[in-house]
């Protein structure tokens, strides 16, 4: 209780309480986990229990009753008389849940890495920089797609569509990681040279505690906000890989996958199909960006980037 | 690895094949070799230009990516071009003019063009000038011109017109990266001292943003520009499958999805040799701008 | 008229809790060819006049009364234009820190060009004439040469000529010189002050020099201001200021820079009323058992009680340091630095043993050696008859060596900003299970809180409630908790005000008599030096010159460089 007091009285929250972008984004963002979260229970219909669809839905428009059966989909139904309204909240879940899946791997990644890299010097921080430097040369989405095709070769064919959201999930936080541990190995750089580091050398903490207790209590600030970003930069590397078909599989699409099937129905005149996923893509990861540039600018104006 | 990316054999040959026929292949392959010797061949061949041959497409892989290579660099090209004039002028505008309105505007604009995944944006652009408004074509080259083994797009008005909705939805994104990495380094150096100290010594406003703030700006900027061009030619993959663009890009994609070994590695080769080559370059250029650099450099 | 008139200035920044008023109505005036020192300590809003004056006040500040009169001109109703005009051309401005004034990416020649092309209508091939003039006249040899080269190729010093140079290619009537020698070295403060008051002279120029440092201003200006606080406390002629102030502030300020021509015991007490209490008798209790335990344990070690005693507890011999650089791609590999050169001193049980050296001669690469922050490249450390230059498994040794704790220079970085200063304080204990269970471990840091003169809820807070005095106190308190006998003080007032620094100095004294520590005292500061060490090494790229009783360096110094030291120590006398 206290401290949640003296975080309502600090400098950050009366920021925040100033910066009406960061409350609406904020909101929306929330918002929209929230409805992922609770998608089984909001959702008119489930679009992936196949005795609950009827083809005779197929191609409702938005906001009006199907010509032959004189149901009503909100936003209207896909080729299938699928729900586009319970498809976009199924599909958000696995988006978000592949987004954050991915940013929690890379960040335990790239933050350990990061602070080996930093603590320890020397031929091991040389060898870590060089991957991450490698790595970086090679853009998020061309190694997601070579791990992605590196799994797509081990696993059998049959259990493919089961591990496709864990093989996306280790592929964009393979691609990730590296900015963690860039961010995290500077951050950790400069807190090292500071002298409550050698003070606590001197009463004889060992460099695990240090790194541990001292160092990475004081760098959170600059994890959270990559952490921010990387998690908008996840949700649409992930749709992006769906959308070139070597993300999630149609049996459990993404807002990616669903925008792919749209795009076909765009020039046909179906463009719901099309629209309101790409809308939803777009509110969640401009609002997640939004607020992971506010954070950026409050709690460490220097490092944008 | 190979081993387990599934048999080539079976998408070379498909469904009229002998067992004579797959034993041939596999020997001129060199696929019964061991994984090792395989790889060795792979490398000394590569050294000498041979990349081997494409399982699906059955010709040599060099032939192939030189046929497709001139459409990728073309656009990435146009698309660098775009990047960084755009990238650069809106940057140090929206530092210049921090709290202005129209920078205000820029700025969440580029985080709207952050927040659309590129694929997106190139799919918006074709339905609203080549499906809506019919003014540029949905995809492909258009003619092109022959010069040597070249085929260049940009001498004809069809291909100078296919290329503009590509390599605006490839360069975008570099474009806003650009733009923001400017205007925070630039906002930083017109905080530094020397601004500070060229202001007390009554230089005009256009001689400090310009003279001093600019150049200082770029040193950082340029790193990281290079690293970001580089990716342009790796993130045209999505821009060319979505305009069937035919260049490197729309071959990857398609060796990806055929478990093409050959093309995937060569590729990949390709891809490093243009970071490696810009790594040098940025470098260079580094050093002919800090004369911090040049002065330990000759010493 | 006079050259600069402001009235009943006042400057106000607005916050998030309202405004804040950096100036306050400050009435000033300054005649051609005069020095007017402006002195303060931080927070006193002396700068902020200077950036007024200017027109360049750091936004959103901006003048909400009062005026300034410049040889006629209103310069606060002036608008922008015409204030640019001004600027450069005849009210001109040198900032404190000569390594970033400087464009790294132009040469000297282009900056000084560019500026006298603007300000004196100049083509190109004059005014580059003009600018060797210029270079040669504020002591840069061989300028036509130099003129081409890029501001790295300038040492500090010879970077503060090259600023100054520029603030005076228009021959500006008014200079303002924002604390111009505090990142410089003494041998180099004096020669850059020196220049300055020459050019004062020869150009009838007037010259605001704002700066905190005691010394400077009586060396220097002819006037002096104190402010406190955004409000002037005192004016007055140099002499009158030094020698006999009116105001009670000032005399506190005086009182507590260290003089430069005696050793003194004690700093008069500061606190204008002296309500801070002394600790507790319970907490006298609880600290003398947390004390006791430690001489117990090591038996043969009762030395920590006695007063100074002509053992050696620390031996050092032949002691090298070498830094390797990196090389990188394009870049040529630079040279190895030799930080420590064949090093060799003893400090005694119970003295206070002062290194003393000007920046890049070593002395707190020693430090860092001693405490095993960085690694030696030769010779051996000895303290208290073990070898602590090579790392040991043995438990009890290691014990021994934490005997030696350190205050770093800078409080702002020295304590973990994310832990309460309890824990900060409990840590060391803790960790070397000093003490049974984690209150008792509470317990002993208040106890230490109160020693070092804080109150005792401040084990409560975070390190940013405090101030740089109060945070160094709490440094100490830290180094306390682990039952050192020996203390190393790294520039331990370098970064604080002059009156905070002679409360500091004070405890250490205290302490140090109170608990029997030996002090081995590191600064850049001779009168701080003199006030403080018993016996004195003086260091000079890596290597002692000289090591001698204090006064005897004082008095009878041997070296050239240490003489030259101690000539070019700005005087603060006290009768």
């Amino acid at each position: 209780m206290e401290r949640f007091r003296s975080f309502l009285a600090s400098d950050f929250f009366y920021a925040f309480k100033r910066a009406p972008v960061a409350i609406v984004s904020f909101c929306i963002a929330a918002f929209m986990i929230l409805t992922a979260i609770l998608a089984p229970l909001i959702a008119p219909t489930n679009p992936f229990d196949p005795s609950t669809l009827n083809l005779m839905n197929g191609f409702t428009a938005p906001f009006s009753k199907n010509d032959f059966t004189g149901d009503h989909f909100l936003l209207g139904t896909d080729d299938q008389g699928r729900d586009v309204f319970s498809t976009i909240l199924y599909g958000l879940r696995i988006s978000l849940f592949v987004g954050f899946s991915a940013v929690l791997f890379a960040m335990v990644l790239g933050v350990s890495l990061g602070l080996l890299a930093a603590m320890t010097g020397g031929r091991t921080d040389a060898i870590i920089m060089r991957i991450a430097d490698v790595q970086l040369s090679f853009p998020a989405i061309l190694i997601a797609m070579l791990v992605f095709g590196i799994a797509k070769g081990i696993t059998p064919p049959e259990l493919r569509n089961e591990v496709a959201v864990w093989v996306l999930i280790i592929s964009i936080g393979l691609a990730d990681w590296v900015q963690f541990a860039r961010v995290v190995r500077g951050a950790a750089m400069v807190e090292r040279q500071k002298e409550y580091v050698e003070a606590a050398m001197l009463i004889g903490r060992g460099r695990v505690a240090i790194a541990l207790k001292h160092i990475l209590p004081n760098i959170l600030a600059s994890v959270l906000v990559i952490a921010t970003i990387s998690l908008a930069l996840a949700i649409i590397t992930e749709a992006t890989l769906s959308f070139l078909g070597v993300g999630a599989p149609p049996t459990q699409p993404s807002l990616g996958t669903l925008i792919r099937i749209g795009q076909g129905f765009l020039f046909s005149g179906e463009w719901w199909i099309l629209l309101f996923p790409a809308l939803t893509l777009l509110m969640l990861a401009l609002s997640v960006n939004l607020l992971g540039d506010w954070l950026r600018n409050t709690l460490n104006p220097k490092m944008e980037k | 690895m190979f081993r387990f990316v599934g048999d080539p054999i079976e998408n070379m040959l498909g469904q009229e094949r002998t067992d004579a026929d797959i034993d041939r292949l596999r020997e001129q392959l060199g696929l019964n070799d061991p994984f090792i010797m395989q790889y060795w061949n792979f490398l000394s061949d590569a050294l000498r230009g041979d990349m081997g041959i494409s399982f699906r497409q059955g010709r040599p892989v060099v032939e192939i990516l030189v046929e497709r290579l001139p459409a990728t660099l073309e656009l990435a090209f146009v698309s660098a071009i775009i990047a960084i004039v755009v990238g650069v002028i809106l940057g140090v505008y929206t530092a210049i003019r921090s709290k202005g309105f129209v920078t205000n505007l820029i700025l969440t604009l580029s985080l709207i063009g952050v927040s659309l995944p590129t694929f997106l944006i190139g799919i918006l652009l074709i339905y609203l000038f080549a499906v809506e408004l019919n003014w540029l074509p949905s995809f492909g080259r258009g003619d092109v011109v022959q010069i040597g083994w070249w085929s260049t797009g940009l001498l004809t008005s069809s291909g100078l017109k296919a290329i503009i909705l590509p390599a605006i939805t490839l360069g975008l994104y570099q474009m806003t990266l650009i733009m923001r990495l400017v205007r925070s380094e630039m906002l930083e150096v017109m905080s530094a001292d020397y601004i500070r100290f060229a202001r007390a010594r009554g230089l005009p406003e256009r001689t400090i943003n310009f003279r001093h703030a600019l150049k200082n700006t770029l040193v950082p900027v340029i790193t990281i520009t290079g690293l970001q061009l580089g990716s342009i030619i790796a993130f045209a993959i999505i821009t060319e499958t979505v305009f069937q663009w035919p260049g490197v890009g729309l071959l990857f994609i398609d060796s990806v999805q055929f478990v093409d070994i050959p093309v995937m590695a060569s590729y990949l080769m390709f891809i490093s040799v243009m970071f490696v080559l810009i790594n040098l370059i940025v470098d260079i250029v580094y050093v002919l701008i800090d004369p911090r650099l040049r002065i330990q450099g000759a010493a | 008229m006079s050259l600069l008139e402001i009235r009943n200035l006042k400057i106000t920044y607005p916050d998030r809790h309202g405004e804040f008023t950096a100036v306050r109505d400050l009435s000033l005036s300054l005649e051609r060819g005069e020095v007017l020192g402006i002195v303060g300590e931080s927070g006193a809003g002396k700068s902020t006049v200077g950036n007024a004056i200017m027109g360049l006040l750091q936004s959103p500040g901006r003048i909400s009364a009062g005026e300034i009169e410049f040889d006629g001109i209103s310069l606060d109703t002036l608008g922008e234009e015409a204030m640019r005009q001004l600027r450069g051309k005849r009210v001109a401005m040198i900032f404190q820190d000569p390594m970033t004034s400087l464009n790294p990416l132009l040469t000297i020649e282009d900056q000084l060009v560019e500026t006298i092309e603007l300000h004196l209508k100049m083509d190109a091939s004059s005014a580059r004439k003009r600018a060797v003039e210029l270079l040669d006249q504020v002591g840069i040899a061989d300028a036509d040469m130099r003129i081409t080269q890029y501001p790295h190729e300038f040492s500090g010093g010879m970077r503060q000529r090259v600023v100054i140079a520029l603030a005076l290619c228009a021959e500006p009537d008014l200079v303002i010189a924002d604390e111009p020698t505090t990142a410089l070295d003494v041998s180099i403060q004096a020669q850059i002050l020196e220049l300055l008051k020459r050019l004062c002279r020869d150009r009838d120029m007037g010259m605001i020099l704002v700066t905190h440092d005691m010394g400077v201003i009586s060396e220097t200006a002819d006037r002096v201001a104190v402010m406190c606080r955004g409000e002037l406390v005192e004016l007055g002629s140099t002499q009158q200021i030094t020698q006999n102030p009116k105001e009670e502030y000032t005399k506190i300020l005086i009182a507590a820079v260290p003089p430069s021509n005696k050793r003194i015991e004690r700093f008069v007490r500061v606190e204008q009323d002296a309500k801070i209490k002394l600790e507790s008798k319970h907490s006298n209790d609880v600290l003398t058992d947390y004390w006791d335990s430690l001489s117990g344990s090591g038996s043969e070690n009762g030395a920590s009680r006695e007063e100074r005693s002509d053992q050696p507890i620390l031996k050092v011999q032949g002691l090298n340091k070498i830094f390797r650089s990196r090389s990188g791609f394009l870049a040529a590999k630079g040279a190895d630095t030799h930080a420590v050169k064949d090093v060799s001193f003893e400090v005694m049980a119970g003295e206070t043993f002062g290194i003393v050296g000007e920046s890049g001669s070593g002395k707190s690469t020693i430090s860092r050696l001693i405490t095993g922050i960085h690694p030696l490249t030769s010779g051996t450390i000895e303290y208290d008859g073990i070898d602590i230059s090579r790392k040991s498994s043995d438990r009890d040794e290691m014990r021994r060596r934490r005997q030696i704790q350190m205050i770093f220079q800078d409080p702002f970085s020295s304590l973990n900003p994310r832990m309460r200063v309890g824990d900060i304080i409990c840590e060391p204990m803790l960790v070397n299970n000093l003490v049974e269970s984690r209150a008792e471990a509470m317990n002993i840091a208040e106890a230490l809180i109160g020693m070092v003169e804080l109150d005792a809820d401040a084990t409560r807070r975070f390190p940013h409630a405090f101030s740089g005095g109060q945070r160094q106190r709490i440094s100490i308190a830290r180094a306390l908790a682990s039952k050192p006998r020996f203390l190393i003080c790294d520039e331990p007032t370098s970064a604080l005000d002059v009156s905070i620094q002679a409360q500091i100095l004070n405890l250490l004294k205290d302490l140090q008599s109170k608990l029997g520590l030996t002090l081995l005292f590191i600064s850049h500061d001779l009168p701080v030096i003199r006030q403080m060490c018993d016996r004195i090494a003086v260091m000079r790229l890596g290597e002692i010159v000289e090591l001698a009783p204090a006064e005897n360096i004082f008095t009878t110094a041997q070296h050239t460089y240490t003489q030259d030291l101690i000539a070019a120590m700005p005087r603060f006398e006290q009768a």
